[in-house]
């Protein structure tokens, strides 16, 4: 599958933290053409290994990409069968109203957040946001075959089919993080191709949004040698401070700071160099909201890296980026795997 | 049960201070069990040995109630202190407090000029003496005290203080007893924790030694049935709440759907329940090293972290036999 | 002088390259064996071979600092903080940036040119910026890049009676001490742990756990103290000349109350000063450690610190000799007894 198709089949998909199973049988399937060895692991992580050539002591690398979007579970059913919701991840507000979503009852229904005509509002009302629990969703149906049908703890998705735009740039919803899957499938397409000798573990993470759950027990059980994480950063947009935001078609960018392991950096950066691959850096003072923050403090310590792509307009349902981006994040990924090899995890603890 | 919750829920149990509400735990299940010890933080893992051929369940509930440390005694003998555990700063003013060696006293603020500005440094405790060093014959900086309350049956309806979790540890001394003469297939461990309230700690260490199959925390949950109530559909006397989401854990499905079927088989009344706030040790236990299958039955309350908690007895006693047919069932 | 060399050594969290160096090269006789694992922690064991209970020391080598986030065309460079930093305090200092210590200054608009109202709000750290004397962005380049980590300039001196002054003494005072404890013998295996990034999340200490995996561990801090004038006696938490502090709770672990008396004995057997903190804010190293695997008996004794995380904190130097000669005792202590008796 092309990186556009695989785009739009994981991102148009549900996979709310929590209940990732859906998405995570597709990219179980997936995984499934590039190695046998693929696991689920207690939590719903998506193990697949994909063994490297050469001696008994390979250098072990671990690749994460979170399969979880943020979404919302219904919390109560209102008298007129209106549902009301809790967030799931760090959902805005501002951002649902009026918007289609998908509720999983027993079975799939459409629903809108229903939003207050203009006619109605008073005129302070313009100024306020509406808080989530004040906001509903209709279903179009009568109460009682609601309750039928939907209950307490079922979750809700959001709607959303994806858009292209112009300059290989796409909009969709769960591009955080799906974009960072279809990095992790493209990668595998590029290591086929070349010689490596590390055992390399794709991990299909799971309620990375609601605090990287899933990473910090797939990366118990797995115990790298190294720990890259795959998310999303910020693209560029107005009115937010140049060192936190990156520009869309300008290639992945490469992560820095005391959460990353400064040799995997230093690889990345050479790798890119030399291949003439486009990448930025970011640079963080502290622990990052992605993945790499559980993996780095797994058991005695892993190496740690990240690579990211730009995307604007994250958590809302038209994450924006350019899928050059994810190519040339792959094909850094790719190389930089081939260039590790015994010594180089040895001189990671080379202080 | 009413007799063990009463005695319970009257103990003096603050985060890390459980030794009382330990000590009591311990006598009333130390029979019924086949090991018992106690860990480095002070947690009870007790268990009742199954065939052999089973799994691994650990039941948790926590015994520790949220408390205050005393931080500064002054030259009057008033002391300040910090909150140990999620403290509403209104319902300390006018409360009595105890702490271990039985010194009790009082609660109150300095004059406010609007009771918007009361907050957790415009608090003192009052022990009745007149001076640091009548005080400090009584208490140390550092010692921690818990609300006072007698309970109050009100039927079949309870109210106390720390009904939050000690209706959870009832429940769980209460399976004990229960299930004493059957023969269960499974390991069950009941862990009775410490220092939930201050961050799901006890149950961290606990889970990492037992490392059981499936973690079940026995706690209690928000109810929105009382005027103008929180926006959660959970009420009291509808059955334990089978738990969906906290910001702590989301149960996994395999969990819901053997909590939902072990009800709907046995005919136990339930509810679902889906909280915007709050945590228990479940969520400390599911991400224990490679990750671990749990859940958590809560029983519905009122007033959760007020000197005047209210559950329904039915609903605890439900809570009994769910506990006990989700560990057969597993 | 060891806490000279220690304090104006720099290493803000993530990169603590020239402070792991001096203690390295400090505790090198006194130990059997050095390691350094994969996030940078310093792990060094004593009588590794004997048996028995195994006792971790830790101290932080990290402080709070600076990274260089932006570089304008002007050639003036932006920051943000790597710690907890107040605002307040980061105005008129000297830094020094990256490998090469590239000297900064982090000005301020001159008091002629504000305005009445201006002086009297706090500067936000997006309105601050750090000045190397480049005049385009390309000749700033040429000496430091983005991503640069930036450590305050501050000498280490002492004044008035028996007090100093200086950067990191979070948590310098910890390593001095426990380099101190390294030079002499004791009859139980001891790991001493620099652990890295304690500032920013307890990160080492979560990792150096693992590694260790201690039956016992003692954290050595540099916390709170804010008896000056101006607050009320109440929120002190420590004071100065007082002595070393044990803590009861703070954010992070509730203390073990058996190892806090042990604590209390020898101090009281020994005549040296102890205080307890007062209050339950702050955290550090000990808030993992202790909850490691099965669980950990853990303890930690403080350092007091004026002006803490600020260019010129204040200890007492007499509480820091009297650290050490506390935790000297309380190793021997343990050795003799195999461990603490609960």
């Amino acid at each position: 599958m092309q990186t556009n198709d695989l785009l739009i089949s994981l991102t148009e998909k549900s996979g709310v933290s929590g209940y990732e199973q859906t998405i995570q049988a597709q990219i179980a399937e997936i995984f499934r053409q590039f190695t046998n060895d693929v696991k689920v692991d207690t939590l719903g992580n998506v193990i697949a290994k994909i063994s490297g050539i050469g001696d008994q002591c390979r250098p072990s690398i671990m690749v994460t990409a979170h399969a979880d979007e943020i979404g919302f579970m219904v919390s109560k059913i209102e008298k007129g069968g209106f549902l009301r919701v809790l967030p799931i991840g760090g959902v805005d507000p501002r951002t649902v109203l009026a918007q289609e979503v998908i509720v999983h009852g027993r079975e799939d229904l459409l629903g809108i957040f229903g939003a207050k005509p203009p006619h109605l509002l008073q005129a302070e009302d313009f100024n306020k946001a509406i808080p989530l629990d004040e906001l509903f969703i209709d279903l179009g149906m009568d109460e009682q075959r609601i309750r039928e049908l939907v209950h307490i703890g079922d979750i809700v998705t959001i709607r959303r089919k994806t858009i292209p735009l112009l300059n290989n740039h796409m909009a969709a919803k769960a591009m955080d993080d799906r974009s960072g899957i279809v990095l992790m499938i493209e990668m595998m397409k590029q290591l086929k191709r070349l010689h490596i000798n590390a055992d390399i573990y794709v991990v299909a993470t799971v309620q990375e949004e609601i605090g990287v759950r899933g990473a910090i027990t797939s990366s118990y059980s797995i115990l790298p040698d190294i720990g890259i994480a795959i998310d999303v950063t910020h693209g560029d947009m107005p009115g937010v401070a140049s060192d936190l935001v990156f520009e869309l078609g300008k290639g992945p960018v490469i992560g820095y700071g005391p959460n990353i392991h400064s040799n995997i950096y230093d690889l990345l950066v050479k790798t890119a160099k030399d291949e003439n691959i486009p990448y930025q850096i970011e640079i963080s003072q502290g622990p990052t909201g992605t993945d790499a923050r559980a993996i780095q403090v797994t058991q005695a310590g892993i190496a740690t890296g990240l690579l990211s792509i730009p995307l604007r307009y994250m958590h809302t349902s038209v994450e924006t980026l350019n899928t050059k981006d994810i190519k040339h994040g792959a094909k850094l990924l790719a190389l930089f795997i081939e260039r590790v090899d015994k010594q180089f995890v040895e001189e990671l603890v080379c202080y | 049960m009413k007799n063990i919750i009463k005695k319970f829920v009257e103990a003096y149990a603050p985060p890390g201070n459980e030794h009382q509400l330990r000590e009591m735990i311990i006598q009333e299940i130390t029979e019924y069990v086949d090991e018992l010890r106690v860990d480095v933080l002070g947690n009870i893992i007790a268990v009742k040995k199954g065939s052999g051929k089973g799994k691994r369940i650990m039941f948790a509930s926590h015994m520790d109630e949220i408390g205050l440390m005393v931080t500064h005694i002054d030259k009057n003998g008033f002391l300040r202190f910090s909150p140990m555990g999620g403290i509403k700063v209104h319902n300390l003013v006018g409360e009595r407090i105890h702490f271990a060696n039985g010194t009790k006293g009082v609660i109150n603020s300095e004059e406010l000029k609007s009771w918007k500005d009361v907050d957790i440094y415009k608090l003192f405790i009052d022990i009745g003496v007149t001076s640091k060093d009548e005080a400090e014959k009584l208490v140390n900086v550092g010692d921690s005290c818990g609300i006072l309350r007698d309970i109050l049956d009100l039927g079949n309806r309870i109210v106390a203080k720390s009904l939050d979790d000690r209706i959870g540890c009832a429940i769980l001394v209460e399976m004990i007893h229960k299930i004493h003469h059957i023969k269960m297939n499974n390991d069950i461990y009941f862990t009775f924790t410490v220092q939930e309230e201050v961050g799901l700690r006890g149950a961290k260490t606990a889970a990492y030694s037992i490392s059981p199959d499936l973690g079940i925390a026995v706690d209690v949950t928000i109810a929105g049935d009382t005027p103008e109530p929180p926006k959660v559909d959970i009420h009291l006397g509808k059955g334990p709440a089978i738990k969906l989401k906290d910001v702590s854990m989301i149960t996994n499905p395999t969990v819901k759907k053997l909590m939902i079927e072990t009800a709907i088989k046995y005919q136990i009344p339930y509810q679902l329940e889906v909280l915007p706030y709050g945590g228990t040790d479940a969520g400390a236990i599911h991400l224990t090293k490679d990750g671990i299958l749990s859940g958590c039955i809560s029983i519905p309350c009122r007033y959760v972290h007020s000197p005047s908690e209210m559950i329904d007895l039915q609903d605890a006693m439900h809570a009994v036999q769910l506990g006990i047919k989700i560990a057969e069932e597993f | 002088m060891l806490l000279k060399r220690l304090t104006e050594a720099n290493g803000v969290s993530g990169n603590e390259s020239e402070i792991r160096k001096i203690i390295i090269d400090e505790i090198t006789p006194y130990v059997d064996n050095i390691k350094i694992d994969v996030i940078g922690n310093i792990i060094a064991s004593k009588n590794s071979h004997l048996s028995g209970a195994k006792l971790m020391i830790a101290a932080h080598m990290d402080e709070v600092g600076l990274m260089i986030v932006s570089i304008e065309n002007n050639g003036l460079l932006k920051f943000r903080a790597v710690g907890g930093i107040d605002n307040r305090v980061l105005v008129s200092k000297h830094v020094v940036i990256g490998e090469n210590k590239i000297n900064g200054i982090i000005g301020a608009k001159a008091i002629h040119l504000q305005k009445r109202n201006e002086r009297t709000i706090p500067l936000a750290m997006e309105q601050l910026y750090i000045d190397i004397g480049a005049k385009t962005k390309e000749e700033a380049e040429k000496n430091i890049k983005i991503g640069d980590y930036v450590a305050f300039v501050s000498e280490y001196l002492e004044m008035g009676d028996d007090y100093a002054k200086g950067k990191a003494f979070d948590d310098r005072v910890g390593c001095a001490v426990l380099i101190e404890i390294l030079k002499h013998q004791f009859d139980m295996p001891i790991y001493a742990v620099f652990t890295v990034q304690e500032e920013i999340g307890l990160r080492g200490a979560t990792v150096a756990a693992y590694t260790v995996n201690p039956d016992l561990a003692l954290i050595i801090e540099g916390t709170t103290a804010s008896d000056v004038i101006g607050t009320d006696s109440k929120y002190y938490v420590t004071q100065l000349g007082k002595g070393p502090a044990i803590s009861i709770m703070d954010r992070g672990m509730i203390a073990n109350p058996i190892f806090n008396k042990y604590i209390t004995n020898i101090a009281n057997n020994y005549n040296i000063p102890l205080q307890i903190r007062e209050g339950a804010t702050g955290g550090n190293d000990a808030g993992k450690i202790h909850l490691h695997k099965e669980g950990i008996i853990t303890g930690v004794i403080s350092i007091p610190v004026r002006y803490i995380h600020s260019t010129n904190s204040v200890i007492n130097l007499k509480d820091y000799q009297n650290l050490i000669v506390l935790t000297k005792l309380f190793v021997e202590e343990v050795s003799k007894t195999k461990g603490l008796k609960i």
